[in-house]
């Protein structure tokens, strides 16, 4: 069949390998040319199956697939598969990927460690698309663990420095935390079906008959839901996230925004009959969702750190598509998993060229007044800004507007919660602007040494600029007069040939909704705009009022110290009572050396006897035989 | 003429080989130590190359050598090697970790080189005979002569609490084999023979609770081995204790004899005792595994909680065997192989760190990746292969011996399936935890740490050591059916007994 589809991963594999292996010797122009370029050709690799896929008459296009594990009745193949969902998260994953690249050449450009940044990139690609092309869950699950392992290594990239290996770690184990969901999952799926090949568990399920399996079937995706926690970042896994902005910019605006992070909805859109089938996970689902957007709005007003608001409203948004998903719109889910993709991935490059022109300063409360100096960078964070808080006509108000109706047809407190979100969302995205590009500039000494970023930046940031305003319009919903173009287009993936309740039907007040949310929205923008326009001292003063309130935001609800307190803490515990007592005083003390030790004093004890005094063992001999003559003779 | 006699003789040659090589190197005077060091990697090394050209050409031609040996009390005694499904990559496993160990610990071996080496290569005649034994008095004899030259290399070239430690090593494995010695003879006794198929027919003639007993006897003796929960705490003192070359062919092979023991003899010979014991033996497993990996957490020294994780590495291969289904027990087949690679290569690489530092506390050092990144590179590899990331080998056999308990017969497999996946997230709790104090961080700049000593990275010699495990670790993740399909029969033979509609059958052979 097709052999060159597998050329898609392998570039990126291949370059990794290249330059991980030649390292410093291949000089940053080559590395940059190879880093980007296959990422770039897997691109165009990928715009090509993509093509192919969509003309096939089931939407499909496979590689050819080969046998990686197989014994007894369990045979996992390692094949890809190109439908409309993968295909076009494939898409997204090498194209927004390809400018990230680009932008990193740039941005990196004087780091020490150039060459391994490009080559755990390119690692991070190639796993990357594992997880979203594969064919059965234990391909997915490849690249799942290995797109979190190159989280890990590029959170951790500045290893020397205290912060950053600790937050990669955090990010490894939490994500391992829903790993284990996954893991468990796939278990239960294996035994009651009897396949771990994608198509071939769709289809089962197809057949399934109502009353056997419902059980198991609630099981299996509540697990792999806990493995959408951890990845996708919902309460109560969302922990690491804000902490992996240790890591370079572009890594956060790459993994921790457009592609990695949306693993855990692409998992459940992958899986879609099969969540269709659990109304008790989806019911699940929905809360999490809600309550993680609203939730991580609400931390991301107070924060000074640029990429810190930034992380949290990535949460708050993952919080977005996931209560799509448990609203059972797989469609809107995943059509705001691509709009975000682009305007997150606009907001984090933006930031960095922020952060770069100000020297590495990310502290909001220090910047100011950048418009006129970084102009490129403000006119597309603009936009990008006009996008993320649902203005008209922006990519993000169709597909947030999806969700939220969809919220409300599941049950209207979600759609409230999910207002609430929105309106923290242009808070706080007003806030970031008005701070970082109006008002008077904070630390004068950076702000006049801050100049615009090379093109290698620039570009990137025009390219996705142009997407976070356009690509909304391809799910235009059908209140407003649209046809909500991408759920059909990915309807055969969601589906899989089984009968769906058509997502869109529209009933109900949808377009009074959609401008109560809208004019709320805008209203708490201008709120944000106008408090901070001017600087940081209105913002001082609200807070001395509240006072309590400000710091449980502004130390995030104490999450953190809670888990290390109620968790960590006593793990380590336990495993040093474990060791201390269970293991040296129980099972080897008790256990071992006291028998052991019993047995020499046992041997001590009798050695007395042995004194080699003849008159000693004289006595004993007179001793026995006057015991011996009275037993015979008493 | 040698090589018609070593193609007909191919097992007598592969066992025999390394205890002449020992022998002569035991010979050679004390100066020419380094000839000796030089003498024993090269002739390991011809065994491996040896084994490995006869075994790829196997193709259908089995390895057997049967002879009548002698009788014991009237009881006839083989001399019964053979190669199968089975022990065929447990012995290429032996054969190569070998001279690797010898190349590997080359700087570290200084006094009295030659003996270490010469004892090291009789070590290596223990694990192959035993592997290879198809008669279990023969079995018995390799068995207990492994013992010897790993008591004297623990106590001779050991750490601080070496004589301790090679006592106990020896006592308790000793303590467990003699019971299992008992039921040996007594079973011999009623059978009129060790061949492990004759036993087996007899020992269905025996009552229940005898044939219960029986099992245990032999199941303790290969429970201290594996170690299983709560007979390990042997293995840490061993393993602290021993020098690198010592504890890379433990953890390497040696454990996996207790593994293949039950494999190879008690499940075989009381099915019905097996299955009526899985169950037990299956939590223990899992304890071990949780255990283990907690007390691994806790651990500041790094070769110890490498022991630790030992513990709970073997706990999966025990679970997988007690799941007593095919993909279990394939996962079990593989975990051996990838336990015997990884936790190698990790005792390895702990070795290399200590011959530069001097110390293996991981409060000594910080930082080690700005000192030495491709020491640190081999490291990273190896402990994801450690920790079970998919495309290495340890994923592999983790998930099917997951999903072989998951599927398992016996109640509360999915219960057991889903507490032992906690010790995959352990894993890298303790693995990645340690790597975050110890390699990344800025230089711990304290004169007297270990990271001070670090001034010189991986040389040529420790790099070629380290390359064919990075091979084996991504080729076994990769296409694992290399190395468990000749093991898939055999297996399925061997699980066929306990398969749900079992009873019946057993009931069916009993009659």
């Amino acid at each position: 069949m097709h052999m060159t589809t597998w050329l898609i991963p392998l570039l990126p594999l291949f370059g990794a390998a290249i330059i991980g292996l030649l390292g410093r010797k291949l000089g940053r122009i080559a590395v940059s040319v190879i880093g980007v370029g296959v990422v770039l050709l897997a691109f165009a690799f990928t715009l090509r199956a993509f093509v192919l896929a969509g003309s096939a008459p089931d939407h499909r296009l496979a590689s050819c697939s080969f046998t990686w594990m197989s014994t007894g009745n369990l045979s996992v193949p390692m094949g890809l598969v190109f439908d409309p969902l993968s295909s076009l998260m494939a898409l997204v994953v090498t194209g927004i990927g390809a400018l990230i690249h680009l932008y990193s050449v740039g941005y990196m450009w004087e780091e020490e460690g150039f060459a391994r940044y490009f080559a755990y990139l390119n690692l991070f690609i190639f796993f990357m698309l594992c997880l979203v092309l594969g064919n059965s869950l234990p391909l997915l699950f490849v690249g799942w663990e290995g797109v979190g392992l190159c989280s890990y290594l590029l959170i951790g990239y500045y290893f020397e420095t205290d912060y950053a290996p600790a937050a990669g770690l955090k990010a490894f184990l939490t994500n391992r935390v829903g790993d284990l969901g996954v893991l468990i999952g796939m278990m239960a799926l294996f035994a009651h079906f009897g396949t771990l090949t994608i198509a071939e568990l769709l289809t089962k399920v197809g057949h399934l008959s109502p009353e056997v399996g419902f059980g198991i079937l609630s099981f299996a995706t509540l697990m792999l839901f806990v493995g959408a926690c951890g990845k996708s970042a919902q309460v109560p896994l969302y922990i690491w996230l804000p902490d992996a902005m240790a890591g370079p910019t572009p890594v956060s605006a790459l993994i921790h925004a457009a592609t990695m992070v949306t693993a855990g909805i692409f998992m459940v859109c992958r899986l879609a009959p099969l969540f269709q089938l659990a109304p008790i996970t989806l019911s699940v689902i929905a809360w999490v969702g809600g309550i993680t957007a609203l939730f991580a709005a609400t931390i991301g007003l107070v924060q000074r750190d640029i990429k810190k608001v930034l992380a949290y409203s990535t949460v708050s948004q993952l919080g977005y598509m996931v209560m799509a998903l448990g609203a059972g719109g797989f469609a809107a889910g995943f059509f705001h998993v691509f709009t975000h993709a682009w305007f997150k991935a606009l907001l984090f490059l933006g930031a960095g060229s922020v952060i770069m022109a100000m020297h590495h300063e990310q502290d909001l409360f220090r910047m100011g007044g950048l418009r006129a100096k970084l102009p490129i960078t403000f006119w597309t964070m603009l936009l990008a800004t006009l996008a993320i808080m649902g203005f008209p006509g922006f990519s993000g108000f169709f597909s947030k507007d999806e969700i939220l109706y969809l919220a409300y047809l599941r049950h209207p407190a979600l759609w409230v919660i999910g207002v609430a979100a929105a309106c923290c969302t242009s808070f706080y995205m007003w806030r970031l602007m008005a701070l970082t590009f109006w008002g008077e500039p904070r630390d004068p000494h950076a702000y006049e040494h801050a100049h615009e970023s090379p093109w290698t930046m620039t570009l990137p940031l025009v390219i996705l600029a142009v997407g976070s305003v356009v690509v909304g319009y391809l799910g235009v919903p059908e209140a407003f007069g649209g046809h909500f173009a991408i759920g059909r287009f990915l309807e055969p993936s969601l589906s899989f040939g089984q009968l769906h309740a058509h997502e869109g039907h529209h009933e109900g007040p949808a377009i009074l909704l959609a401008c109560i949310s809208t004019v709320l929205g805008l209203g708490f923008g201008l709120f944000g705009f106008l408090s901070y326009r001017s600087g940081t001292a209105l913002a001082e003063s609200r807070a001395a009022r509240f006072p309590t309130l400000h710091r449980i935001l502004l130390n995030k609800y104490y999450v953190d110290e809670g888990i290390e307190r109620g968790i960590l803490a006593p793990v380590r515990g336990l495993g040093r009572l474990l060791w201390q007592v269970g293991d040296v005083i129980i099972v080897d003390g008790i256990g071992v050396n006291l028998p052991a030790a019993l047995a020499r004093l046992g041997g001590e004890f009798l050695a007395l006897f042995q004194t080699g005094r003849v008159r000693n063992y004289t006595l004993g001999m007179v001793l026995g035989a006057l015991a011996i003559l009275w037993i015979f003779f008493k | 003429m040698i090589s018609t006699w070593i193609n007909t003789h191919l097992l007598t040659f592969l066992v025999f080989a390394p205890l002449v090589l020992g022998l002569i190197l035991l010979c050679l005077p004390q100066k020419q130590a380094p000839m000796a060091k030089l003498l024993g990697f090269l002739g390991s090394l011809g065994v491996f190359v040896i084994s490995l050209v006869h075994f790829l050409r196997m193709g259908g031609h089995s390895y057997v050598e049967n002879l009548p040996w002698m009788t014991l009390v009237n009881i006839p005694v083989d001399y019964h090697l053979a190669l199968d499904g089975l022990n065929f990559w447990l012995v290429l496993l032996t054969t190569f970790l070998t001279p690797l160990t010898l190349l590997g610990t080359w700087a570290s071996l200084k006094e009295r080189s030659g003996l270490a080496t010469a004892l090291f290569l009789m070590l290596e005649t223990g694990m192959l005979g035993a592997l290879l034994a198809q008669d279990l008095f023969l079995f018995y004899l390799f068995w207990e002569a492994m013992l010897l030259p790993m008591y004297f290399l623990i106590a001779l070239w050991g750490g601080e609490e070496r004589r301790y430690a090679s006592l106990k090593f020896m006592l308790y494995t000793l303590a467990g084999s003699l019971l299992w010695l008992v039921a040996l003879l007594y079973l011999a006794g009623k059978s009129g023979s060790f061949a492990p198929a004759l036993m087996a027919q007899t020992a269905l003639t025996l009552s229940t609770g005898i044939q219960g007993i029986l099992f245990l006897a032999f199941a303790l003796a290969f429970a201290i081995k594996v170690p299983l929960f709560p007979f390990h705490t042997w293995l840490p003192d061993a393993h602290t204790e021993a020098p690198t070359m010592g504890s890379v062919i433990l953890a390497g092979v040696l454990l996996k004899l207790g593994t293949y023991g039950f494999l190879r003899f008690a499940l075989p010979i009381f099915p019905g005792a097996t299955l009526h014991y899985a169950k037990p033996m299956a939590i223990l497993a899992v304890i071990a595994i949780i255990y283990g990996a907690l007390v691994a957490m806790a651990q500041k020294d790094i070769k110890k909680l490498v022991a630790y994780s030992s513990v709970s590495h073997m706990g999966f291969v025990m679970l997988g065997m007690a799941s007593l289904t095919i993909i279990g027990t394939q996962g079990a087949m593989l975990q051996m192989l990838n336990h015997g690679v990884s936790t190698g290569a990790l005792f390895l690489l702990v070795g290399m760190l200590y011959d530069r530092a001097h110390t293996r506390m991981i409060s000594d050092f910080g930082g080690i990746a700005t000192r030495m990144p491709v020491f640190t590179f081999f490291f990273m590899v190896v402990t994801l292969s450690s920790i079970g990331l998919p495309l290495t080998n340890g994923f592999v056999g983790e998930f099917w011996i997951l999903n072989g308990t998951y599927t398992s017969a016996f109640g509360w497999g999915r219960a057991l399936a889903c507490i032992a996946a906690l010790g995959v997230l352990l894993g890298a709790v303790y693995m990645l935890w340690m790597v975050k104090r110890a390699f990344w961080g800025a230089a711990n700049t304290d004169e007297h740490s270990g990271t001070a000593h670090l001034t010189q990275d991986l040389n040529g010699r420790e790099i070629a050591v380290m390359v064919p495990i990075v091979v084996l670790i991504f080729w076994m993740g990769l296409h694992p059916q290399t190395f468990t399909a000749i093991s898939e029969r055999p297996v399925a033979e061997l699980m066929a007994p306990f398969q749900p509609d079992a009873p019946a059958k057993m009931a069916e052979v009993a009659r």
